[in-house]
């Protein structure tokens, strides 16, 4: 409704009313400066962290238990002379992937793009609620303020793996972690989950209530469609995370059985009975699998966009690249059993979830040749969002790829959990995600921000993570099919693993490289934020519609009238037409056909 | 030492970089509001670039294959059933090695060939029916066979065949090291739970002292398997998640505490002639050769020095602060050197430490109404 208000009050450029300091950066309403306070909390802050904790890792895996300075300094009684505690290595891993699923790559991915783009794209003023958005990013920053204060409790953060299964997370004398670490993983998750549901909700209600006038559904671009589908899968999975919480909350502090039964440890037999802890994975990957698209689709859109942009060409098959986002949503609700093969369940499942998994490698097959096929006889700007682009292709077809292995359960039981499993997905949804957000922050900088970033300390920043994203995560394959099992604090108890202990070095020089790299990242957007050259209305000759704000930020985005639609997004170097691009909001020509797509 | 050298390098790196970048930027001529936006310069470069890459890729698998791909795990599997797991796995890879090859060509190649040039129009092609349903039609055809292939695979692994009369072991798991019951002469585990644990009496595993058939059990901490004969493993775990992996054997499964799974496989090669086994042999070769030059630091840690190949019971499931180190050495010998080594084994009734009056109480509270529980307990494992 708010949205209406505004389509009168802002007709006079939307400078009437005196915003205070507080309204305009810190409880803002404004989509866009939402954005901003996503992307700097959850991709920022929040990645950093992330970062900073897989490095000490790979530092603790390529020389285990040697004294370091960096333990020493930022590990503190966790690291007794410089040697990483095992304890707190699982935190690590635990804090890791929870970060950089949750706060790095779907809050900080679509709370920043979802927000910037989809009232910019479809021609809104504002988001359907502005006051549930900005709910929405506190509830998400006080989730971060908990889960970093975890940290500083007396036993340390939550150590169980970021699928904190039980009786591991439930029971503090099974780990230190699995005491008031654990209580606030799951205080911070629940409220996570509360903001992430108003966030998609918010999505849902303003992509179908709030189009400009001929922004049909077949005319949204790719983008959209990618955060509207991902908003619909998180209102559907994440509430069951949020039940599967509750139940452990239950078990772990009012004495129910939900997932524990028959428990003997340190001596003595506990309460428990009739639980069981296949129930919570059941659960957990209820949310878990199809978590692993909201990460990658919105990933997906972005590149669609800034493919067909930059290749100066229609993107190729639009009508099946929407069915093939809308294949893999419906799909990732009914393969979450995959993660679970041989966790006891029976067999008979274990063929129909293979059967489910391998059907996703279709449409994934259709979106990528749909990219190569979009490439072809382009005329291709190589800006840096244009390479992180191209590097997502690749790193979705190589990840993607070991799949259809993990994805069979007979493969399944000698490689799961292994470092194979560790390198499937980061290189198909944290590395192809994490290349979507900075194609993503390239590519719209301008927007946000008003200036343009260095492109040539982004060929740098790509070239090299590039090159140290594959040397880290290609030769991992070949360790988890050595039989490594994941999550071990150091391998110098199994001599049998003792060859692959030099692929793990290697790794690790490759991984500080790409670390280190994204201090280039880190200074390009910060010091372009405030000295960049100054950003023209359209650097990118785009198609879409937040090319046409003007560069300076409006409460209500477009100073007067907001544009109608005539066509869809990606008339891009359309016979008839002088430039090689026709933005959406310009009227066929006389005689011009709307393509029939 | 190394580390902190790495670290100090990798940090000095940084700055020179952050520096480098500064420098770098500012360096940077024109006032061109629009000069941050890809010239034909930068299109050729990163044209190029891209075409390096893609050697790059291909580089990368070579060396990995080269280096990492004879590792005898993918390999010399020692059951029955891992040939074909192993053959699966190589279609698959090849499958995927192919696929790989072919699109990561054309993607870097494309974005090499048909890098912008001012003035060039790209060509407005949208669409095509015919193409994209052939890669709709190619992988669907592919994943068919790839699904048929593995669901028979997955089957056959799984449907554990009763009638071969498999010998019964329990794996039992527990922060942080394994046990293993075998059944006995009458092949059949007596019942057990965790609330029948008495540290006092050694009954470690909560076996019912009271079933007649746990009686001629048998508790081992090694896992001692008779080649060629089929073997039923049934894993429970007292505290939390573990999971049983013997990657030699082609074989893992949860440990579930409050259920018993169950997995399945024949072991076909013995440890001796494994360790004759001249990938095995390579490969134990390699890895001395390897813990002779750290030499003082593992002598240092206490552990033996020299490396002699064994097949290995891992835990493969985050299960606590050493789970890095629950282990379990498996052993196949033949037939006879097995019945050499169980028969030395205490059975479960004669490794109780029981005090001579203690163990009349037990008999007295061993009622009927127990007695039946457990039998119908036992059919439910069975079953299951």
């Amino acid at each position: 409704m708010s949205a209406h208000a505004d389509t009168h009050t802002h007709d006079d450029h939307g400078h009437h009313h005196k915003e205070t300091f507080v309204t305009k950066y810190i409880f803002s309403q404004d989509h866009k400066m939402i954005a901003k306070q996503y992307l700097i909390t959850g991709v920022l802050i929040m990645g950093i962290i992330g970062i900073l904790m897989s490095l000490m890792m790979r530092l603790q895996i390529a020389w285990p238990e040697q004294p370091n300075v960096v333990f020493e300094a930022l590990l503190g009684k966790w690291a007794p002379d410089g040697v990483m505690d095992a304890d707190i290595y699982l935190a690590l891993v635990t804090i890791h992937g929870t970060l950089m699923v949750f706060f790095v790559l779907t809050a900080g991915l679509s709370g920043t793009f979802s927000n910037l783009l989809i009232p910019l794209q479809i021609g809104a003023r504002d988001m359907a609620s502005g006051f549930l958005n900005m709910i929405s990013y506190w509830l998400f920053f006080l989730s971060c303020v908990i889960m970093i204060l975890s940290f500083f409790v007396e036993f340390g953060p939550a150590a169980a793996g970021w699928t904190i299964y039980p009786p591991l997370s439930a029971l503090p004398m099974a780990q230190g972690g699995s005491g008031m670490g654990m209580t606030l993983w799951l205080v911070s998750m629940a409220i996570f989950i509360a903001s992430s549901l108003l966030g998609s909700l918010n999505y849902i209600v303003t992509v179908i209530n709030l189009r400009t006038k001929g922004m049909s559904m077949t005319r949204l671009p790719l983008t959209i469609w990618a955060f509207f589908v991902t908003a619909i899968i998180g209102v559907i999975s994440f509430p069951v995370l949020l039940s599967a919480a509750l139940l452990l909350i239950m078990d772990r502090s009012f004495g129910t059985s939900f997932f524990l039964s028959d428990i003997f440890i340190q001596g003595e037999v506990l309460h428990y009975q009739g639980g069981s802890p296949v129930l919570f994975e059941h659960l957990f990957w209820f949310l878990g699998h199809p978590e692993v698209y909201i990460v990658l689709l919105p990933a997906l859109g972005i590149t669609s966009e800034i493919i067909a942009t930059n290749s100066r060409k229609p993107i190729f098959g639009y009508r099946a690249m929407v069915m093939s986002i809308l294949a893999i949503a419906f799909l990732s609700t009914i393969v979450w059993g995959h993660h679970m093969f041989i966790s006891g369940m029976n067999p008979f499942l274990g063929s129909v979830f293979t059967f489910t998994t391998l059907l996703i490698a279709i449409p994934s097959a259709v979106k990528a040749f749909n990219y190569i096929t979009t490439l072809w006889k382009g005329n291709l700007q190589m800006n840096p969002a244009m390479l992180f682009s191209i590097g997502l292709v690749s790193t979705f077809i190589t990840g993607g790829l070991t799949g259809i292995i993990l994805g069979d359960s007979a493969l399944d039981i000698n490689v799961h959990d292994t470092y194979f499993v560790v390198a499937h997905f980061h290189l198909v949804m944290g590395i192809s995600a994490l290349y979507g957000v900075f194609a993503g922050i390239y590519h719209w900088f301008p927007k946000m921000f008003g200036r343009m970033m260095n492109k040539n300390l982004g060929y740098l920043h790509f070239w090299i993570t590039a090159i140290s994203a594959y040397g880290v995560f290609f030769p991992m394959h070949f360790i988890g099919m050595a039989g490594l099992p994941r999550r071990y604090y150091t391998n110098s108890n199994f001599p049998l693993f003792d060859d692959v202990a030099n692929a793990n070095v290697i790794i690790t020089i490759f991984a500080l490289i790409g670390g280190t790299v994204q201090l280039v990242f880190l200074y390009n957007f910060l010091s372009s934020i405030f000295f960049g050259k100054k950003a023209v209305q359209n650097p990118w000759k785009s198609n879409t519609l937040e090319w046409t704000t003007p560069v300076e930020h409006l409460h209500g985005n477009w100073p007067g009238e907001i544009p109608h639609v005539h066509r869809w997004a990606y008339d891009y170097s359309k016979p008839g037409h002088d430039e090689d691009f026709v933005p959406q909001n310009i009227p066929l020509k006389d005689g011009e056909e709307e393509l029939q797509h | 030492m190394t580390a902190f050298l790495t670290l100090i390098i990798v940090l000095f790196i940084a700055v020179a970089i952050w520096q480098m970048v500064k420098i770098f930027d500012l360096a940077q001529v024109g006032s061109d509001s629009n000069d941050q936006v890809a010239t034909d310069k930068d299109n050729k470069l990163n044209g190029y670039l891209m075409m390096g890459f893609l050697v790059f890729i291909y580089a990368i698998t070579i060396a990995s294959f080269w280096y990492l791909g004879d590792l005898p795990l993918m390999s010399n599997s020692a059951s029955e059933h891992g040939p074909q797991i192993d053959n699966l796995m190589i279609i698959s890879m090849v499958v995927i090695f192919i696929v790989q090859t072919f699109t990561q060509f054309l993607l870097h190649y494309f974005a090499y060939k048909y890098k912008g040039e001012k003035g060039r129009k790209a060509l407005f092609y949208a669409d095509n029916n015919t193409l994209e349903a052939i890669w709709t039609f190619i992988p669907v055809v592919v994943l068919a066979g790839l699904i048929i292939y593995g669901l028979f695979t997955w089957t056959s692994i799984m449907n554990i065949d009763e009638s071969e009369d498999p010998m019964v072991i329990e794996l039992y798991a527990q922060q942080f090291n394994w046990k293993a019951r075998y059944a006995g002469e009458d092949n059949t585990l007596g019942m057990a739970n965790v609330r029948l644990i008495d540290i006092d009496r050694a009954n470690i595993l909560g076996v019912d002292e009271s079933d007649p058939y746990a009686q001629d059990d048998i508790i081992t901490t090694e896992l001692h398997l008779p080649v060629g004969k089929p073997i039923l493993f049934k894993m429970r775990s007292q505290d939390v998640l573990h999971s049983a992996y013997m990657p030699h054997f082609r074989a893992q499964m949860n440990c579930v505490p409050g259920m018993i799974t169950q997995f399945g496989f024949t072991p076909t090669v013995t440890t001796a002639d494994m360790r004759q086994n001249p990938d095995i042999v390579e490969k134990v070769s390699n890895i001395n050769a390897l813990r002779l030059e750290r030499k003082e630091e593992i002598e240092a840690k206490g552990q033996e020095l020299l490396y002699e190949f064994d097949y290995l019971l891992l835990c493969n499931k985050i299960c606590g602060k050493s789970h890095y180190n629950m282990q379990m050495k498996i052993i196949v010998e033949t037939q006879e050197e097995y019945d050499a080594w169980i028969s030395e084994q205490k059975t479960f009734k004669n490794s109780l430490i029981v005090a001579e009056e203690k163990m009349d109480d037990i008999i007295t509270v061993d009622d009927e109404s127990i007695q039946n529980e457990n039998e119908e307990a036992r059919e439910e494992l069975i079953v299951n």
